[in-house]
């Protein structure tokens, strides 16, 4: 029973992130388009209905790169050519096993931790997972036979192993804020309310870890302003240019799964995870008294609910910020990460410590 | 729970097969990945001694033998890019003198 | 860890670590590497170490084999042609066989028997390992800090082009 229901949990988060996923491929097209003040792809249709693009971009999109041509270029490492696409998706999918997605699950008397992984270490665990997902780009531009690929996949993981540490160092911050590593009670750690009415969520607490942290997340899924390992006019496709099919659909995939992951990161450290302002576990308790009692399931889904759309809203932002932003020149990427954010981090450590040691946990 | 001695048995074949490497390999880079074998050997061998006697002691010396062959693998590392700067190979046998 | 999972996750272990001495191209070998410190961690998490084993994963599988990779492809390094054979070989795997007597019979000779010990709460976890890190070894955490600054700059120095 207990395997049912950490399975259930898993596949649950699962399924959460990858309809997210697709939302947020559908929404790269849509936002792009009204960016560009234009439409954007709605003419695949089944039965005349187009969905406003869904068909094109969740059905037809998916069809067509199944059913392509899988081409391994001559001289290619074929082993290596196949690993590469699974090292790149999988080091992602599985760090959501530490995302909490809402408090706990009373169901008569067993409570449920709505969290699939309950790692003590979880955040580090997070770092190690973004540390592996570096072979999949290396290995991908090494196996392909190729000097454009070559020189992305290089570019790529040099750019993702510097913006590694930026991102662990901001996490140092809210560490010792929280001080603990497990992103579930860091999650819980926000209901708490300042001066009685305003929830204590962690921006509040870390604002520039905030920043670095989303700057340095962005660098690692490497979007555009950061994506000259991939550069669309530049590489030819960077450290995937010789993948075609499904193998270039799991790329794609490591792409969105890493916007998805990231916005999920910010959501549980900075902006309370699945915290509803005011709902406790049993309800709502508003800070002029009126109390709303709700059972456990409804509350859960109220917090799962919340989560879902705190994730969307970040995807979204990530989308936004690609379409607008030009790409960083690669000397000023590098500059940015260990002679901008690197110093910045570790200001951020300095300060949030000697914060915490003179005033206690209460100052921001 | 696998008894302590299955975990030391693992290590010391472990550790052999590094010594294996060392010695049987020409290029130096993969004979440093076999030396990275036998420390991984040790720490195994560290963490299943302290889990049996119950102390943290075990775990922080893999801590710094961790840390250390960080350092020692860059080290390392940066001495062949630089050996092969000046002698073209990476071959072990040819490296033998260090005057040429 | 139950001896069912020891006994796959071993047998994957030494897999690994024969891919990489026996291979001949030197990015299979680094390929079988992480293979290898990622089971370790398995091991490592399977023995109640959770922060070590995790470490490993960011340390080791994260940094030091992307290390390797990258100097394999700065080097352009190709698989090996030349192989060792007849006396060498024999040599070597005499060493190896040498070694493995050697190391069994000192460690079992060496260790308590008896069951494991009974485990104090948080063992193995993040808030144990600093406790016992900062106090008791203080002094080599200050003199590892030093070796790790001392390795920065002395790589960088060592692979700078001249000129």
């Amino acid at each position: 029973m207990d395997l049912a229901i950490v399975a259930g949990k898993a596949i649950f988060v699962l399924l959460l992130m990858l309809q997210v996923m697709g939302l947020g491929v559908f929404f790269e097209r849509k936002v792009s388009a009204l960016i560009q003040d234009r439409i954007g792809a709605n003419r695949a249709s089944i039965l005349g209905f187009a969905g406003l693009g869904l068909i094109n971009t969740l059905v037809a999109d998916p069809v067509k790169f199944l059913l392509k041509e899988d081409i391994v270029p001559a001289g290619a490492d074929r082993v290596l050519h196949f690993l590469a696409p699974c090292l790149a998706v999988i080091p992602l999918l599985v760090t959501f096993a530490v995302v909490p997605f809402g408090d706990v699950l009373t169901l008569g008397d067993r409570v449920i931790n709505l969290q699939a992984a309950e790692l003590n270490a979880g955040l580090l665990y997070v770092l190690a997972m973004a540390s592996l997902g570096v072979y999949g780009v290396i290995i991908a531009g090494w196996a392909s036979n190729n000097r454009w690929s070559l020189m992305g996949g290089v570019r790529g993981s040099a750019q993702m192993i510097s913006y590694e540490i930026a991102m662990g160092l901001a996490l140092v911050g809210a560490v010792l804020t929280y001080e603990t590593l497990d992103l579930q009670t860091i999650a819980r750690a926000q209901g708490e309310l300042i001066g009685g009415w305003l929830p204590a969520w962690g921006i509040l607490y870390q604002p520039l870890g905030f920043v670095i942290f989303a700057v340095a997340g962005i660098a690692e899924s490497k979007r555009i302003p950061f994506d000259l390992p991939e550069s669309e006019s530049e590489l030819v496709a960077g450290y995937f240019t010789e993948y075609s099919g499904s193998k270039h659909l799991m790329f794609m995939m490591a792409d969105f799964v890493e916007v998805v992951l990231v916005a999920a990161l910010v959501t549980s450290l900075f902006f309370g995870g699945w915290q509803v302002p005011w709902l406790a576990r049993d309800g709502f308790h508003f800070p002029w008294g009126a109390t709303v009692a709700l059972s456990s399931p409804v509350v859960a889904v109220l917090q799962v609910t919340a989560f879902a759309l705190k994730l969307i809203f970040f995807t979204w932002l990530q989308i936004v910020v690609r379409w607008t932003l030009p790409r960083f020149r690669y000397d000023q990427l590098m500059k940015l990460g260990w002679k901008g954010l690197l110093p910045l981090s570790l200001v951020n450590v300095v300060v949030t410590a000697l914060v915490i040691l003179l005033w206690g946990k209460a100052g921001a | 729970m696998a008894p302590l001695d299955w975990y030391l048995w693992l290590s010391a074949l472990l550790f052999s097969v590094g010594v294996f490497g060392v010695l049987s390999r020409r290029n130096v880079i993969v004979i440093f990945m076999a030396i990275e074998i036998m420390l991984n050997a040790v720490n195994l061998a560290f963490v299943a001694i302290a889990r049996h006697q119950g102390s943290m002691d075990g775990q922080v010396i893999v801590f710094f033998v961790m840390t250390v062959a960080a350092a020692e693998a860059a080290v390392g590392l940066a001495i062949i890019i630089a050996m092969f700067r000046n002698r073209e190979t990476t071959n072990a046998d040819e490296l033998a003198s260090l005057r040429w | 860890m139950s001896p069912a999972a020891f006994f796959v996750v071993a047998a994957l272990a030494v897999t690994s670590a024969l891919g990489v001495v026996l291979n001949r191209n030197p990015v299979h070998a680094a390929c079988a590497l992480v293979a290898h410190l990622f089971l370790l961690a398995v091991f490592f998490v399977g023995l109640d170490a959770q922060l070590v084993g995790v470490l490993q994963v960011i340390v080791y599988a994260g940094a030091v084999v992307v290390l390797f990779l990258f100097v394999i492809m700065l080097l352009n390094l190709q698989a090996e042609v030349r192989s060792t054979a007849g006396p060498a070989l024999v040599f070597a795997a005499a060493a190896g066989v040498v070694t493995f007597a050697v190391l069994i019979v000192a460690a079992l000779r060496g260790r308590t028997a008896g069951a494991d010990a009974a485990l104090g709460t948080g063992y193995g976890e993040t808030r144990e390992l600093a406790r016992v890190l900062f106090t008791r070894y203080a002094l080599p955490f200050e003199l590892t800090s030093l070796l790790l600054l001392v390795a920065i700059v002395g790589a960088v120095v060592l692979a700078r082009k001249k000129g």
